[in-house]
C-alpha cells in the first residue's frame, strides 16, 4: 500500500521506528545534564501533545485548557505520595485514573458545545483548575508550590528518567498510531469530517467525542504526573492558561491530525525557549516572531508543509 | 412493512415543512418521493433517518417504534442515506470514506484499538478488502487512495453511496443522488439503484428527474407543501391531474 | 454593601465591554480570535503612563497612546493576517498569540517590568453616593466607554465605513462581490479594535495600575465576555462585560475574592451550557 498525501499508510511502522531511533541515539549527542533535562521537558510536552491532537487535530474539538489536566496529574500524584505516604508507583496511576474520571464528568456536558462555547469551556476549566490549586494552600502548598517525593529510589538522575520518559513517548506515539488506524480512529476522523454523516453510519458523535477527551485528559495528567515526580517540585504555573496556550501552538505548529507534527511542535517550541533564553531580554520578542513568521510561511504547520514539498518534488520529473 | 410512518409533523418557527404525512414502505421495493422544492422531501427524509425529531406522529421500524432515538441509532437499526449537500469526509481518502462505513460491523474494543491486537490487525486487512470491492462496484476503483477532495463531483455523488451500502443497510435513504449529473453519469446512478434494489434493499429516492424517477422506481409519493399530495405506481401517479397541477405541468416545460 | 458591589462590577463590566467589543470586531470581519487584543489594553495604559512620567500633558499623553495603539493593531493586520489570510482559521489565531508574546516582549523592552500608573483623570477625591463611596474615576469610566458604545453604534448604522464592515461581517463574498474591500474593512477593524482596547487599558489604569502583562488577564475576561454575550454580536459583547463585570463584583463581595474568577467562569460555562450561542447570540442552522 502506497502513502497518499495526507493519509497515513496503514500498518507502516517506518516512522515510528524512526522515532524509537531518534530516542535511543539521542544521548550521543547530549553533552550535559541539561540538554538531558530538556529532552526529558521535550518528551513530557510531547506526550501531552500526542494526546491533545488527538482531540483537536482529528477529532475536530479544541480544549484550551489542557494544562489543567497536566497539573492535576502532577498535583494528584505530588498530594498523595507527599501528604498521604502513597508509594508513588501507586499514587501515580491512581491519579492518572482519578483525572480520566474527572474527564468523564465534564466531558459529557461541555463537549455538547461547539467551536468558541468549547474553547471558552475547556479555557474556563484550566483557569478554575489552576486557581483552585493556588489558592487552597494547605493541600497544595498554595502559588509557591510543594515538593515532590521522588518516584521510586532506583529512578533518579538525568539518564534514567530520560529512558523512561523516551520510553513512554514511544508508546504513546505507538498507541496513537494504532487508535487513528483503527476503526475508532476513522469514527473519530468521520466526526471530523461530518458529524451528521458520521451519524448516518452509526457512529455516536457524543460517545467518541468523550472517549477522544478522556484519552488526552488521561495522557496530559500521565505527563502532568510524570514532570511532578521527575522534578521533585511543582507549581500552579503547571496549569496555567499560557501552558494550555503553549500545548495547543504545539500542535497546530507541528501540524495538526499529525502525530510526528505533535511531537515534532513539543520539540520545536520546548527547545526554542531554552536556546532563546541566551537572548534575555530579546526572548519573548524573538519566540514570538518566530511563531508567527512561522505560521504565516507554513499555515498548515510543520509535517504537511514538509509532506507536501516532498510529494511536489517526487512528482517533478528529473 | 419494513417501515410506516404515521401523521409525521414537522414545524421550523411558524414554517410547518412537513404536515401530517403517512408513509408505507415495502421491502425490497424503490420507493420515490418527488415534489417541487420546499414541499419536505429532504425534512422527510431527516426525520426518517433520525436527524430531526418529529414534532407529532411516530415511526415504525418493524413494527417497533424509534421516534426520537438519535441518528446514530436509526442507522444502526439498518437505515442507511446519503445527503443533497454532500457530506463526504473530506479529510480522509475514498478508501478510509467506505471503511469508515463499516463501524456497524466492525470491532471497535479501546484496548485493541490502541494495542493493535492481532484480531484487529486481521479485521482491518478484511474491511480494507471489503471497502475496495464497495469502491469498484461503483466505478470508483481507481481513486481508492486518492483524498476525497480531490475526486471530481459524480465521483463523490457515487462515494456516499458506496459509503452508506457499507454500512449494509436494509433501507437506503437517496437524496438527489442524480443532482448536478449528466445524462450519461445519471444513467450510471440509475442502473446503481436498480442494483441496489436487486440485492433486496428497500430505497426512498427523492429526485427532480422525472425520467429516472419513473424508470427506477416502483412506487411514487407526491409532497406539496408539506403534504402528501398523491401517491400509486409511477404511471399513475404521473397522470394525476392534481400532480401535473402543482409539479409535473411546469417541470414538463423546464426539463 | 450591595451597592458597592454592583458600582465596581458594572465598572469593571464596562472595561471588559470594551475588551470584549475589540474581540467581536475583529471576529465579526475575519472570523478569527485576536488573542492579542489584550496587549492594546496594556499598549493604552502603559504608553499614556510612559508618556506623562515623560513630561506630556495627560490628555495628550491619552490621545497619543490611544493613536500609537491603533497603529499597532493595524500593523498586526497587515503584516501578520494579511499576508496568512488564506490560512486556516486555527493557524491565524497563534499568529495572534504569537503577535501578543512579540508585543509583550516589545513592553519589556520599550518600557520596562514595572507596575506603572496614570493619574485619575480629575482627582482622587470619593464622591458619596448612598451608601457607597465612587471614585471619579469610574464617573469617566462609565461615562466614556457609554460614550464609545453609542459612537461605534452610530458608525455601524450610519457611515459607509461602518456598514462595510457589517457587510463583511454577514457574507464576506458578497461584501466583495458588492465592491467592498475586505483589506481596508480587516485594517479599519483592526485599528477600532485596538483604539478599544487601548481606551480601556488608558481608563482603567488610575484605579487598577498597569504594567507589561496586564493584557493577559484582561483579554481572557474580554475574550470570556464576548462568548458569553454571543460571539459575532457587539450588543452581546457590551452585555456580556457587563453580566462578567457585576458576576466577578458579587462573588468576590459574598464568596471571597480568591475565588471570584473561579465563580465567574463556572458561571459563564454553565451559561453556555444552556445557552450555547451566548446571552444574544443567535444560531447558524447547518443545511443537510
Amino acid at each position: 500500500m502506497g502513502s497518499s498525501g495526507a493519509a497515513q499508510p496503514s500498518g507502516s511502522s517506518r516512522p515510528l521506528l524512526v522515532l524509537a531511533a531518534i530516542v535511543a541515539v539521542l544521548p550521543l549527542g547530549l553533552p550535559n545534564a541539561y540538554t538531558y533535562e530538556i529532552a526529558i521537558l521535550v518528551g513530557l510536552n510531547a506526550i501531552t501533545c500526542v494526546g491533545l491532537n488527538l482531540l483537536v487535530g482529528y477529532a475536530g474539538q479544541i480544549s484550551l485548557g489542557h494544562a489543567g489536566f497536566f497539573g492535576l496529574g502532577a498535583y494528584g500524584s505530588a498530594i498523595l505520595a507527599a501528604r498521604y505516604g502513597w508509594p508513588a508507583a501507586v499514587s501515580l496511576p491512581v491519579a492518572v485514573a482519578a483525572v480520566g474520571a474527572l474527564a468523564w464528568a465534564i466531558g459529557r456536558p461541555i463537549l455538547r458545545l461547539r467551536g468558541h462555547a468549547l474553547a471558552m469551556a475547556t479555557l474556563g476549566f484550566g483557569i478554575i483548575v489552576s486557581i483552585v490549586l493556588a489558592t487552597e494552600d494547605r493541600v497544595t502548598g498554595g502559588p509557591d508550590g510543594m515538593a515532590v517525593p521522588p518516584l521510586a529510589s532506583f529512578i533518579s538522575g538525568e539518564k534514567t528518567w530520560y529512558w523512561l520518559v523516551g520510553g513512554a513517548l514511544v508508546a504513546s506515539v505507538w498507541m496513537a498510531l494504532n487508535l487513528i488506524d483503527s476503526p475508532r480512529g476513522r469514527a473519530l476522523r468521520a466526526l471530523h469530517g461530518s458529524e451528521v454523516a458520521a451519524g448516518a453510519l452509526g457512529i455516536d458523535a457524543a460517545a467518541h467525542k468523550l472517549s477522544a477527551f478522556v484519552l488526552s485528559a488521561v495522557l496530559a495528567a500521565a505527563a502532568g504526573g510524570l514532570a511532578a515526580h521527575y522534578a521533585g517540585f511543582i507549581t500552579p504555573a503547571n496549569a496555567s492558561f499560557l501552558h494550555s496556550i503553549a500545548l495547543v501552538t504545539m500542535v497546530v505548529f507541528g501540524g495538526m491530525a499529525s502525530t510526528f507534527g505533535a511531537v515534532l511542535g513539543a520539540a520545536v517550541l520546548t527547545t526554542l525557549p531554552q536556546l532563546l533564553a541566551s537572548f534575555k531580554d530579546y526572548e519573548m520578542v524573538l519566540l514570538g516572531a518566530v511563531m508567527m513568521l512561522t505560521m504565516i510561511f507554513m499555515p498548515r504547520g510543520l509535517v504537511p508543509t514538509v509532506e507536501r514539498a516532498l510529494a511536489a518534488a517526487r512528482r517533478r520529473p528529473e | 412493512m419494513l417501515l410506516r410512518a404515521e401523521d409525521l409533523s414537522k414545524r421550523f418557527g411558524g414554517v410547518a415543512a412537513l404536515e401530517t404525512v403517512d408513509l408505507e414502505l415495502e421491502r425490497g421495493a424503490v420507493h420515490a418521493v418527488i415534489g417541487p422544492n420546499g414541499a419536505g422531501k429532504t425534512t422527510l427524509l431527516n426525520l426518517l433517518s433520525g436527524i430531526y425529531r418529529p414534532d407529532g406522529g411516530e415511526i415504525f421500524w418493524e413494527n417497533e417504534s424509534i421516534t426520537g432515538r438519535a441518528p446514530h441509532e436509526f442507522a444502526a437499526a439498518g437505515i442507511g442515506r446519503t445527503f443533497q449537500n454532500l457530506q463526504v469526509f473530506f479529510n480522509m481518502s475514498a478508501l478510509e470514506n467506505v471503511m469508515a462505513g463499516r463501524w456497524l460491523h466492525e470491532r471497535h474494543g479501546l484496548a485493541g484499538s490502541l494495542l493493535r491486537l492481532p484480531a484487529l490487525a486481521r479485521a482491518e486487512r478484511a474491511c480494507r478488502d471489503e471497502a475496495l470491492a464497495l469502491l469498484e462496484g461503483v466505478g470508483l476503483g481507481r481513486w481508492a487512495l486518492a483524498r476525497a477532495d480531490s475526486l471530481p463531483y459524480g465521483a463523490l455523488k457515487r462515494l456516499e453511496i458506496a459509503r452508506a451500502l457499507a454500512a449494509e443497510p436494509r433501507l437506503l435513504l437517496l437524496d438527489e443522488p442524480a443532482a448536478g449529473l449528466n445524462a450519461a453519469e445519471t444513467r450510471g446512478i440509475d442502473e446503481l439503484i436498480r442494483r441496489i434494489a436487486a440485492r433486496g434493499i428497500t430505497v426512498v429516492l427523492v429526485e427532480h428527474n422525472m425520467k429516472l424517477v419513473m424508470e427506477v422506481s416502483q412506487h411514487v409519493v407526491v409532497l406539496d407543501y408539506g403534504r402528501k399530495l398523491a401517491e400509486g405506481a409511477p404511471r399513475a401517479v404521473s397522470r394525476d391531474r392534481r400532480v401535473i397541477e402543482a409539479y409535473l405541468g411546469s417541470e414538463a416545460c423546464s426539463t | 454593601m450591595i451597592e458597592q458591589y454592583l458600582l465596581s462590577g458594572i465598572t469593571t463590566g464596562a472595561i471588559y465591554a470594551l475588551v470584549a467589543l475589540g474581540f467581536a470586531l475583529i471576529y465579526n470581519a475575519s472570523h478569527v480570535i485576536n488573542f492579542a487584543q489584550g496587549e492594546f489594553v496594556m499598549i493604552g495604559g502603559m504608553a499614556s503612563a510612559a508618556f506623562f512620567e515623560a513630561g506630556l500633558p495627560l490628555p495628550a499623553a491619552i490621545l497619543l497612546s490611544i493613536a500609537g495603539a491603533t497603529l499597532v493593531g493595524v500593523l498586526l493586520d497587515k503584516l501578520a493576517v494579511e499576508p496568512a489570510r488564506d490560512a486556516p482559521v486555527v493557524t491565524l489565531i497563534i499568529i495572534t498569540i504569537g503577535a501578543s508574546i512579540l508585543l509583550r516582549g516589545l513592553a519589556t523592552l520599550v518600557w520596562d517590568k514595572k507596575i506603572h500608573r496614570v493619574p485619575a483623570f480629575s482627582g482622587e477625591a470619593p464622591i458619596a453616593l448612598g451608601t457607597a463611596t465612587l471614585l471619579p474615576q469610574v464617573l469617566w469610566v462609565l461615562g466614556v466607554s457609554a460614550a464609545a458604545v453609542a459612537l461605534l453604534t452610530w458608525f455601524f448604522r450610519r457611515t459607509l465605513t461602518g456598514k462595510a464592515i457589517l457587510a463583511v461581517s454577514h457574507n464576506r463574498l458578497a461584501a466583495r462581490l458588492m465592491g467592498i474591500s475586505v483589506r481596508r474593512v480587516l485594517a479599519v477593524s483592526f485599528g477600532l479594535s485596538a483604539a478599544l482596547g487601548a481606551l480601556a487599558g488608558v481608563l482603567v489604569s488610575p484605579i487598577a495600575f498597569t504594567s507589561w502583562d496586564v493584557g493577559v488577564m484582561l483579554g481572557l475576561k474580554g475574550f470570556a465576555a464576548a462568548i458569553l454575550g454571543g460571539l459575532g454580536s457587539s450588543a452581546g459583547a457590551v452585555a456580556g462585560g457587563l453580566a462578567l463585570g457585576l458576576i466577578e463584583a458579587l462573588g468576590a463581595g459574598y464568596l471571597s475574592s480568591a475565588y471570584k474568577d473561579v465563580f465567574a467562569f463556572l458561571i459563564i460555562v454553565a451559561a453556555l451550557v444552556f445557552l450555547p450561542n451566548g446571552l444574544l447570540g443567535r444560531g447558524a442552522t447547518e443545511r443537510v
